[in-house]
């Protein structure tokens, strides 16, 4: 009568059915893969009126804790039904698998609720004391920095030069190919999109004039400091951030430094020396750039296109680029140096750190270039 | 001159005052509070060693007497100065009379182990650098690293880093060393080597030592006075020598953690 199971594992079947008792057979081997298959296969089983239900395990060879979990969760659904349940010839070894299991702790609630999702006014609440939170952190560090960093021009020996000399080579030298890659390319696609309307008007010259233009004011010093603060931005927050969990941070206090004297302001000095090199170099690639497509496509010498370039930028245009790129690098070295220092827990925070570094660097640059363009609107 | 450089050296006098002196500290972070009311003291000279399950507040204990940490209320004396009210050049010239291994070594990867042995003097001294290098050479051949001054950390063995963040600990020649977890991670051999240096500098040097451990064999064979912590009663549960506590100790508790019957043999 009845299904009768068959697996490859196990198999469950009806020794006998009387008006008041169920016995049910189990054999073979019984594990984690047969745990909700078993357990329907009972329920099917031991539907109807019977008033006890037996289980009989003698020709089980083998159960492990979850096969034991499936009889206990059976028990249970069988127990609330009304009904009671035995267990026949219990071999010995899924005797000592039924006592490590605490049942009454499948019951417990837990220590800790798994916490209402926040609904939405609370949310935005949330955000904003993050957000508070975040700024006046962000703050602090900024007056520690600077004030590390008048310590500094007070004390010019207590700078770590080599450590600033390091920086300036992984930030500035290594940070050199892609920099004058990116801003030659941007140069050649400034020039080739602009040509396409210009050449309708024959003002093919004036391809020189807005590509110097755009990349001396706006993309060179911007793209730079993306660029950079991709690269190191990222790089100071996971230095410092890996040395805060490897207890060097607090080492270096107790040796009797400030540690953003030791780490945070030879980052600093390094980048603001090497982004406005960085930023010409730029410069001077995202001109080239628009020069190739000048003399290769729109049949200008390169004579004519470099001054026409030059008779477009002026001093303040170079000044004011070199200028921003300045405090860009302030801000690229005060983010992934701020970030680092944020680090409280394990390794999952450095990435945290890493990915905010350049995140909120980025943003920041976007922010203050829009008040760079409008300063620079009305001063130029 | 701050307070602390004008200190008579190293005695194991009785009635000499404590070198270091915790006064009612509870320590809290943000509304948890780790330890509350906590008072006692290190005595000139000896070997106390700080032990209690994970998570009662060892390590915070110790951030707090190296000053890493502002106790929420009461005090830290160290040669009686509280070193939370102590100014930046007070505080340095206490920092010059206590030395850290921390339990990660906290060597500085990007500097070879001469250049992280030499830092103290750099940051708390004004020696000439052939001084600083003569002085990190003695102190890397205390700790038998002696021609090693040019591997950078991760060049190094799990021992040897802690040897060389003992070397940087010591270089000052500290009234008072302070190790947090010093063996752990660490073999039998590199554990029995790192505690005969332990006991060196504590008999040779006078150099009061402190513990944070939860290995009781270790502690049970170094330790003038064990100091239990608890995590339930957020403070200390019994202070006294290990033989005091195993004869005397009616805290179960205390039984339990330092003389269950598998841990090691004692030091009495």
């Amino acid at each position: 009568m009845g299904i009768k199971a068959s697996h490859a594992s196990y198999a469950l079947r009806v020794q006998s059915a009387a008006r008041d008792e169920l016995t049910l057979s189990l054999s073979g081997r019984v594990s984690l893969d047969d745990a909700d298959r078993l357990l329907a296969e009972l329920e099917h089983l031991s539907t109807g009126p019977t008033v006890a239900v037996k289980v009989d395990l003698a020709d089980v060879s083998y159960m492990d804790s979850a096969g034991v979990l499936t009889l206990f969760r059976f028990e249970e659904k069988t127990r609330r039904g009304g009904r009671a349940l035995v267990y026949l010839n219990i071999p010995e070894r899924i005797r000592g698998v039924m006592e490590l299991i605490d049942r009454q702790a499948l019951t417990i609630l837990p220590h800790r609720g798994e916490g209402a999702r926040a609904g939405f006014v609370e949310a935005i609440g949330r955000a904003g004391v993050r957000l508070y939170t975040d700024f006046r952190s962000l703050m602090t560090f900024l007056g520690d920095l600077v004030a590390a960093l008048g310590h500094i021009v007070g004390h010019p020996r207590d700078l770590r030069w080599g450590d600033v000399l390091f920086t300036m080579r992984r930030t500035g030298a290594e940070g050199f190919p892609i920099v004058a890659l990116i801003s030659f390319l941007i140069g050649l696609i400034i020039a080739f999109m602009s040509s396409l309307q210009l050449k309708q008007f024959g003002a093919n010259i004036y391809v020189a004039s807005l590509v110097s233009l755009a990349i001396v004011r706006e993309l060179g010093p911007i793209m730079t400091a993306i660029l950079v603060a991709g690269r190191s931005a990222s790089a100071y927050a996971a230095e410092i951030g890996t040395m805060r969990i490897n207890d060097e941070v607090d080492a270096l206090i107790t040796m009797g430094f400030d540690p953003i004297r030791f780490l945070a302001v030879p980052k600093l000095i390094a980048t603001v020396l090497v982004l406005p090199i960085l930023t010409l170099y730029s410069d001077i690639f995202g001109i080239a750039g628009g020069l190739v497509v000048g003399v290769m496509g729109l049949d200008l010498t390169p004579y004519t296109y470099l001054q026409e370039s030059q008779r477009t930028i002026t001093l303040f245009h170079l000044i004011s680029s070199l200028l921003k790129a300045l405090v860009f690098a302030f801000v690229i070295a005060w983010i992934g140096c701020q970030r680092g220092f944020q680090v409280r827990g394990g390794v999952e925070e450095v990435g945290a750190a890493t990915t905010s570094a350049v995140v909120t660097s980025i943003l920041l640059i976007v922010v203050v270039d829009s008040v760079f363009a409008v300063v620079l609107h009305y001063v130029g | 001159m701050g307070k602390a450089e004008a200190i008579a050296p190293n005695l194991k006098k009785a009635g000499d005052p404590p070198i270091i002196a915790v006064e009612g500290l509870d320590a809290c972070f943000g509304e948890v509070t780790i330890l509350e009311k906590v008072s006692f003291e290190v005595r000139r000279g000896e070997i106390l060693c700080i032990v209690g399950g994970s998570g009662c507040g060892k390590s915070t204990l110790l951030k707090h007497m190296i000053g890493l940490l502002r106790p929420a209320a009461g005090a830290v004396l160290v040669e009686g100065v509280d070193i939370a009210a102590a100014g930046e050049e007070l505080l340095n010239s206490i920092r010059r009379e206590i030395g850290v291994l921390f339990q990660s070594d906290a060597l500085l990867a990007s500097m070879t182990l001469e250049e992280n042995v030499g830092l103290p003097l750099e940051g708390l001294s004004a020696l000439s650098r052939e001084t600083v290098r003569t002085i990190v050479l003695m102190k890397l051949a205390m700790v038998n690293l002696k021609g090693c001054e040019n591997y950078y950390p991760a060049e190094l063995s799990g021992g040897m880093r802690k040897r060389g963040g003992l070397a940087r600990a010591m270089v000052l020649d500290p009234k008072v060393l302070f190790f947090d977890e010093p063996t752990a991670g660490l073999d039998p051999i590199n554990t029995a080597e790192l505690e005969k240096l332990i006991r060196e500098i504590n008999t040779g040097l006078g150099t009061t030592i402190v513990i944070v451990s939860h290995q009781v064999d270790l502690v049970r064979r170094l330790a003038d006075r064990v100091m239990l912590i608890d995590r339930c009663e957020k403070g200390i549960i019994a202070m006294g020598a290990p033989e005091e506590l195993r004869d005397s100790a009616t805290d179960p508790r205390v039984r339990e953690y330092l003389f269950r019957p598998d841990a090691g043999q004692g030091k009495g």
